[in-house]
């Protein structure tokens, strides 16, 4: 007896640990993910259960066709039936399938009202697609920031082993508190992006002219990893969607942290900027900023982006690139980056001026915080 | 199929001699043909795009090709596999089998049916031209959603603009063509409920065309209006409507995802009878599902919105509505199996590919009917699970329905019978592949991977190798097909005039001789 309890104990750890174990922890990989929200949770039992209506009317439906063409084979000397309609037959199945079909749709409905709720949130955060990265507004506190993709491109490229979330982080992620209704505003600001993380089940699409709305409540803290699903250009695969959900605590001494950064910032500007300093500052902001199209070397991918080493508003039209960066270009991929704080601006611009040949070659130029400033005065009057 | 060079003792005028045979001909089997061998060609474009696409999402990161032109790469296969694939096939088909299965002597408008024949090169040989440009092919997605498309697209758009103009007065030639033929040279006797499936079938597609075809061209002439003119229906910051883009655009795409599964339908449904040696069960029913599943096909377009932010009740209508479709959708798979049942069963080639359309467009369908539940579909939407539900439905299901017609409809264009052996090989190899590619993609969808991504997170990477090995092989097998074709084109089995054992009931086709003569039916026969 002895010796078959102990079997039986290693066969029920088999059957009911390690195999669902295994079968759960992979399910991610290949099941939509059940998320940890409660509509994320209904979807899923929604999806399984169509899954399942689909699985017996296909075990149905495949399993009389298979039968028949086995038992009606001519080989074993079948003989044709002379029918070729039946009224009440056809009847039947369209009620059939009519009823299985308002089956589903009840559920459905039910969990659709409720994923659609558009109510106000406690906290309402404002998410705008940008080619190719994502910007973040706290509409209640004066936090807003992008968050780009951290992989290295040389992972992407295979000159480096790749991280294990690769293509899925970013250097900044949105920061949520638990337990909050949590409302985003959904919109973009060039081309059509979808702001997507499936532990939510939160897919809405990011149309420039247009504000969606979609809600979340988080029950527990974590990292929940999503993507960019509407093609959006280029870098479509590179701007993943990364939301940290906090404690109440946790959230509260992060938007006090950010508010005092935001401040400092802002105090930089009236700081006295030496040419390297704003070089180095601009360098890094190249780095996450304009490589996608002006590449690291300067050079572009013309004619599409142009080169920025050599280019006769590099070299020697400050004025215009102020007004380029802030405005954008108009019909052309080149975005405005008037969102930026000043310094980061100036420092871009001052790098672009320096870096590769142009400090050699062009007018020498360097443009401040201040200028930016200035220029911002200027155009709001 | 050139074999019918060699008929001209059945007609006092047989065809020119040369080139100028296929730039002037007028005659149905001619332009069939010329619209097969196009459409051949076509997948076999295409086809390598796809190749291109599997091979870099082979293993993560960039290996091959950039994103800019892996962009490129989708988006041309999808608009070559669509509307230079399955829609000159399925016209080719028609071109040869219209006339034949409804007694006429040729289609009724034949030198239009030339044009819009050699409209067709013209079209695709824009559109692949612009990959060749300095600034490379459209890029934006088969479905082209604006901005991308428009403020966001490289100047080749304009291209692509005048390349689907020209496609689109090519369908709606082919298709007032069509329907003319079918109204007006019928044998005597056959009425509107005696016309064979297929005819049907070609019948309510051509009317899907003529609507859909308009709002598509003025869908684009929007866009050429807002790149050029100055004008602001997609733009945003003019005032304009990114949204009515696809609505616009949807309002064609649905429809056209039917114009691309109807003639499949009424092409299984001959070769299910044929083979099951059983008349189709529910001739009526089929006609009324197939008009059913058109009308319906105008009122669903928004289920491929659903992210898009509609109101609540446009959602739910949306839902209802495709769910609707699938009731008539249903009610077909019922009739084929019911065909099936009771039959005296054979499983040559053309057999095999109708079985396995039944079989896997219904997979497709399932795939459907779970999109369409709204909630469900926030998860679903823009990722592979969708490409796996419009490859089932598309491959398996359209692509399979083509095949098959080939196969069973060869014999009757060469007079020969192709080789049965490799038929069957080829039936498995594509068989196989098209499940390895397919299926897998279900997963790596549902699991969260976006499509029309050219690089993807480590946790897809098993899956991703094996879906491009099942393509790769795919790809391959097709050669197969060609190879099939030729060898039956020169050389086989001399085949009879009604081919399958019992077809002769079957059809008019049926009642020509083998290969059919240069001139279809110079004397009327009469449907009992
Ligand atoms: C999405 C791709 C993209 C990104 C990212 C981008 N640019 Fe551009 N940029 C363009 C395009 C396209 C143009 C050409 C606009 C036109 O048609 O004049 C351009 C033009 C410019 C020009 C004018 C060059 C000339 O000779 O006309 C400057 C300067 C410039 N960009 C700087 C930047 C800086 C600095 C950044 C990073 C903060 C940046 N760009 C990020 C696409 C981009
Ligand atoms: C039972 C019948 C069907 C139902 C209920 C159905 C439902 C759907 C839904 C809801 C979508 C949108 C998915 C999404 O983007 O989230 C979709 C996409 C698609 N379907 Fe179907 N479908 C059916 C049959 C077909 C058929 C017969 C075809 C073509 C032969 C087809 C071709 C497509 C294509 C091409 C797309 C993708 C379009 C794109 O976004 O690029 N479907 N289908
Ligand atoms: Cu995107
Ligand atoms: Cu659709």
């Amino acid at each position: 007896m002895a010796y078959l309890s102990k079997f039986s104990f290693k066969f029920y750890q088999i059957i009911f640990l390690i195999l669902p174990a295994t079968l759960l922890g992979e399910a991610a990989d290949y099941n939509m993910s059940v998320g940890v929200t409660e509509v994320s949770r209904e979807i899923f039992d929604l999806h399984m259960l169509i899954f399942w209506v689909c699985v017996w009317i296909g075990v149905v439906v495949f399993g009389i066709m298979f039968w028949s063409l086995w038992k009606y084979r001519k080989s074993k000397g079948a003989v044709a039936a002379d029918f070729d309609d039946n009224f009440w037959l056809e009847i039947g199945w369209t009620v059939a399938a009519t009823l299985i079909l308002v089956v589903i749709a009840v559920p459905s409905t039910q969990v659709m009202v409720k994923a659609y709720d558009d109510a106000e949130g406690e906290i309402n955060i404002m998410v705008t697609g940008h080619q190719w990265k994502w910007h973040y507004k706290y509409l209640e506190d004066d936090i807003s920031f992008f968050s780009n993709l951290s992989t290295d491109p040389e992972q992407i490229y295979n000159k480096m082993p790749k991280g294990e979330f690769y293509l899925k982080e970013v250097d900044e992620p949105l920061v949520i508190p638990i337990n909050k209704r949590i409302r985003f505003l959904i919109t973009g600001n060039d081309v059509i992006h979808s702001w997507w993380v499936p532990d939510f089940a939160v897919k809405q699409d990011a149309i420039p002219g247009f504000i969606n709305t979609a809600w979340t409540n988080v029950p527990e803290p974590g990292i929940y990893r999503g993507n960019c699903t509407e093609l959006c250009g280029i870098r479509h695969a590179f701007m993943p969607v990364v939301v940290r959900a906090v404690e109440q605590e946790e959230y509260d001494a992060w938007v006090v942290e950010k508010v005092m950064l935001a401040e400092q910032e802002k105090l930089l500007t009236s700081k006295e900027w030496t040419t390297e300093e704003l070089f180095e500052r601009g360098e890094g902001f190249y780095q996450t900023n304009c490589v996608a199209c002006h590449q690291v070397n300067g050079q572009g991918i013309p004619p599409v982006f142009p080169a920025l080493e050599g280019s006769q508003i590099t070299l020697n039209d400050a004025p215009r690139q102020i007004e380029i960066l802030m405005e954008g270009v108009q019909g052309a991929a080149m975005a405005s980056y008037a969102g930026y704080s000043e310094v980061d601006i100036a420092a871009v611009i001052t790098y672009t001026r320096q870096a590769w040949s142009n400090g050699e070659n062009g007018d020498g130029v360097i443009v401040t915080p201040q200028d930016i400033v200035a220029y911002k005065n200027k155009t709001e009057l | 199929m050139s074999t019918v060079v060699e008929t001209h003792d059945h007609g006092h005028h047989g065809p020119a001699k040369g080139l100028t045979r296929w730039l002037y001909t007028t005659n149905h089997k001619d332009i069939g043909t010329l619209y097969l061998w196009f459409s051949c060609l076509m997948l076999f474009i295409g086809g390598s795009m796809a190749m291109v696409i599997r091979a870099e999402l082979f293993q993560p990161g960039l290996q091959i090709v950039e994103p800019e032109f892996f962009n490129q790469m989708t988006t041309n296969h999808g608009l070559i596999m669509v509307f230079g694939v399955i829609m000159p096939a399925f016209v080719g088909l028609a071109n040869w089998m219209l006339p034949m299965q409804i007694g006429a002597p040729d289609m009724a408008l034949p030198r239009l049916n030339n044009l819009s024949f050699w409209l067709l090169p013209m079209a695709f040989g824009i559109l692949i031209s612009t990959l060749f440009m300095p600034e490379g092919g459209p890029n934006f997605g088969w479905t082209f959603y604006a901005p991308l498309s428009t403020t966001y697209a490289p100047s080749t758009v304009n291209y692509f603009i005048f390349s689907v103009h020209i496609m689109g007065i090519s369908s709606i030639l082919g298709s007032i063509n069509i329907i003319t033929t079918i109204f007006n040279m019928r044998a005597p006797g056959m009425t509107l409920m005696k016309m064979p499936l297929f005819v049907w079938s070609w019948l309510i597609t051509a009317y899907l065309l003529i609507a859909v075809m308009p709002v598509l061209a003025g869908v684009v002439t929007m866009m050429l209006m807002d790149i050029n003119f100055g004008t602001s229906f997609f733009n945003a910051g003019g005032g304009g409507d990114p949204v009515l883009f696809q609505h616009v655009f949807w309002f064609f795409g649905h429809p056209e995802v039917y114009i691309m599964i109807l003639p499949a339908f009424g092409i299984a449904s001959h070769i299910i009878e044929t083979f099951s040696r059983k008349p189709i069960f529910g001739y009526t029913s089929m006609v009324y599902a197939m008009s059913s599943i058109a009308i319906l096909s105008f009122v669903v377009w928004a289920h491929h919105m659903f992210t898009v932010g509609m109101p609540l009740a446009g959602e739910l209508f949306f839902m209802y509505s495709t769910m609707l479709i699938a009731i008539p959708t249903g009610v077909k798979v019922f009739n084929w199996i019911a065909t099936m049942y009771r039959g005296s069963i054979t499983f040559e080639t053309p057999m095999l590919f109708a079985i396995a359309f039944v079989a896997l467009f219904t997979i497709g369908g399932f795939s459907g009917l779970m999109l369409a539940i709204v909630p469900a579909d926030f998860q679903y939407h823009d990722t592979y699970f969708v490409v796996a539900h419009f490859h089932y439905v598309l491959v398996p299901g359209s692509l399979f329905g083509i095949i098959a017609g080939v196969y069973y409809w060869l014999p009757k264009w060469t007079g020969n019978m192709y080789d049965e052996t490799l038929g069957q090989l080829h039936f498995w190899l594509t068989f196989i592949s098209v499940n390895l590619t397919f299926f897998p993609m279900h997963f790596v969808g549902l699991a969260g991977m976006p499509r029309r991504y050219p690089d993807y997170a480590l946790q897809f990477a098993d899956f991703n190798m094996v879906i491009s090995v099942g393509a790769f092989l795919f790809g391959i097998t097709q050669l197969l097909l060609v190879f099939i074709v030729i060898k039956s084109i020169r050389a086989g089995k001399k085949a009879k005039p009604e081919v399958w054992e019992g077809a002769g009931e079957l059809g008019l086709e049926w009642t020509l001789e083998s290969p059919a003569p240069y001139h279809t039916f110079t004397v009327q026969p009469q449907v009992k």
